[in-house]
């Protein structure tokens, strides 16, 4: 996408989306379940992160006025689109919010430029038409503009939905999962639109995903939501490489998670050793505020741990496992290797690795893991 | 008489269907989006006229147009002379009598519209207004016109309700189904079999078109994967 910085809108940069809302889920399956997001979206990229069944979705429709939260308020820069003191509830169609729904909802019965155009029905038609032709130059689906949805690349699709939310020039934008469905080079483009379209609009941009590139490539803050509450909120780097939280853990790429408890404490190396639930394999790990038989979670990445076809000696790492492996599984260019220790591990390998060190299923190995690459989950 | 019959019948077949029409949407909208709870009342005292003996609900209508209720009599003081037996009583009862054969297969279109896309037309700024007429109306577009089709050939085929309220006048109440009967009763089963001959084809004609129709739009318009 081109940048005009002459068009940047004075102004607009400055709205914050605030976010104070308490939202009772009735229903059956659910019973009791209390939604309670306090945040602040700064203009800019937050990524709204959590398992799902956390809230993620409820909390976009009560941005979007779709749904109503039971207390609270929601406010761009000073106006309030929700407030239940005051007795405001904006309709959603005056909220003026891009929101690009999981589904994408493009109309199917019209064309991709009666899709793009349709937010745009209060703009005078001179600008209407310039601004459309401009989005749909701008994200590559001119040529689309004829066709339905049906008929176009799910990546095309992806796009019209975005340039059809962004044509609006909305106040903030909300993404719900948008590119979950898309192959990596179709994804890399859009997260590069996206990126430019944020730098000369600057809105706040509330990202649902579960992807950590598009954390790393897009986020410049992120908030973890768990059960309906916020738990943790920062710069990315920050809280992807404090991973107490199991739910962050598995998005920083923890294939390993164990249930283990406290065998023993050992303040002065600050270290404590833990045993794997169920198996003879204990582990060196960082020391935590915890007694001794306490019950706690081990993660660790597949790619910190390292494979020797013998004994190792002499090494800093504390933890050796020997064990034996069950299966070897390439995957784009790594093979991941699963390895019974008691427990089974998942090693990433690479494939120069498995045919120098002969490994095949069934060989005897030792894992070497480094206290600090094991980390301690809440 | 048989083109004046069915002259007649086409008239209160038009008549009765585009008012079904704008009854229809409306309330098929209602139906369809409405979260009342009693909703399910609404729904049975729509469908009601589809399990009614005609001849009950003719002669309910009867009783209500008739001298006797306040609607009667108002509309008497307005025009001087009664409903019953007349056109205008005719259209009111056969409204009534075909209203499930046109708002039932527009409710069930209605619901059958992704509620997504009603949202996503309403974040970009549609009142509700908007997002019926371009998001809708045309994605239910079939079922609107199944509706629309279903009542005019109810109405052109009925009878008791025809028979209770408007009698058997030529010209002014006595539809083609009436003139069938008549026919028989005089033992002219020529005329009868002519005028039978000829419904039979009309409706024939009009759902083979109303499906060809819709199987064609199948193909046009749903392609969504």
């Amino acid at each position: 996408m081109e940048l005009a910085v002459s068009e940047v809108q004075p102004g607009i940069g400055q709205s914050m989306l605030s976010v104070r809302i308490v939202k009772r889920v009735a229903g059956s399956a659910r019973q009791g379940f209390e939604l309670r997001a306090d945040f602040d979206a700064l203009p800019g990229t937050t990524i709204l992160f959590g398992a799902s069944g956390a809230g993620k979705t409820t909390i976009l429709h009560c941005i979007a006025g779709l749904q109503p939260p039971d207390e609270g308020s929601i406010r761009i820069g000073d106006t309030a689109l929700f407030d239940s003191a005051l007795n405001i509830n904006t309709p959603p169609n005056r909220r003026h919010i891009g929101y690009l729904l999981q589904t994408l909802a493009l109309f199917p019965h019209m064309s991709v430029e009666q899709n793009v155009r349709y937010g745009l029905a209060s703009v005078e038609p001179a600008e209407r038409e310039r601004r459309v032709s401009e989005i749909l130059e701008s994200f590559r689906i001119a040529a689309l503009g004829e066709r339905r949805p049906g008929e176009i690349s799910g990546g095309e699709r992806q796009r019209v939905a975005l340039a059809r939310a962004l044509v609006t020039r909305p106040r903030a934008l909300l993404l719900d999962e948008p590119l979950t469905a898309l192959d990596a080079a179709t994804k890399a483009r859009i997260v590069d639109d996206l990126r430019a379209w944020n730098e000369r609009f600057r809105i706040p941009i509330l990202h649902v995903t579960h992807d950590r590139d598009e954390v790393f490539a897009l986020g410049e803050r992120m908030i973890v939501l768990e059960n309906g509450h916020v738990v943790s909120q920062g710069l990315p780097h920050d809280v992807l490489h404090r991973p107490e939280l199991e739910s962050v853990a598995q998005l920083a790429g923890f294939e390993n998670v164990f249930d283990c408890y406290v065998v023993e404490l050992h303040p002065e190396q600050g270290t404590m050793t833990c045993r794997i639930t169920g198996s003879p394999v204990e582990l060196e790990v960082p020391l935590t505020r915890v007694a001794a038989g306490r019950e706690l979670r081990v993660g660790m990445r597949a790619g910190d741990i390292m494979v020797a076809t013998a004994p190792p000696q002499g090494l800093s790492a504390r933890n050796v496992i020997a064990g034996e492996i069950l299966s070897l599984e390439q995957r784009d260019v790594m093979v991941v290797a699963r390895v019974d220790c008691g427990a089974v591990f998942e090693v990433d390998l690479t494939p120069g690795a498995v045919r120098s060190l002969g490994l095949a299923a069934g060989a005897r190995v030792w894992l070497v893991i480094k206290t600090y690459s094991c980390r301690v989950l809440q | 008489m048989i083109v004046q019959a069915f002259a007649l019948t086409l008239r209160l077949a038009v008549v009765v269907s585009l008012i079904l029409l704008l009854v229809s949407l409306p309330l098929a909208y209602w139906l369809a989006f409405s979260r009342w709870k009693g909703k399910f009342l609404a729904e049975a005292a729509v469908s009601l006229p589809i399990v009614l003996p005609p001849t009950v609900l003719g002669f309910y209508v009867l009783v209500a147009l008739g001298p006797l209720s306040p609607i009667g009599r108002w509309y008497q003081s307005l025009t001087g002379h009664g409903l019953a037996f007349t056109f205008t009583g005719l259209v009111i009862g056969s409204v009534i009598y075909s209203l499930p054969f046109s708002v039932q297969p527009m409710t069930s279109a209605f619901g059958s519209v992704d509620r997504t896309l009603m949202d996503a037309s309403a974040i970009l700024g549609a009142s509700k207004w908007r997002t019926f007429w371009q998001i809708v109306l045309p994605l239910s577009f079939p079922g609107v016109l199944t509706g629309f089709v279903l009542s005019f050939a109810h109405t052109l085929g009925e009878f008791g309700v025809v028979l209770m309220i408007g009698g058997n006048i030529p010209g002014a109440t006595q539809t083609v189904s009436i003139l069938i009967y008549d026919q028989v009763q005089t033992l002219n089963y020529q005329v009868a079999n002519e005028t039978a001959g000829l419904l039979l084809a009309a409706c024939i004609v009009l759902l083979t078109a109303l499906y060809a129709l819709r199987r064609r739009h199948g193909w046009s318009v749903w392609n969504w994967p």
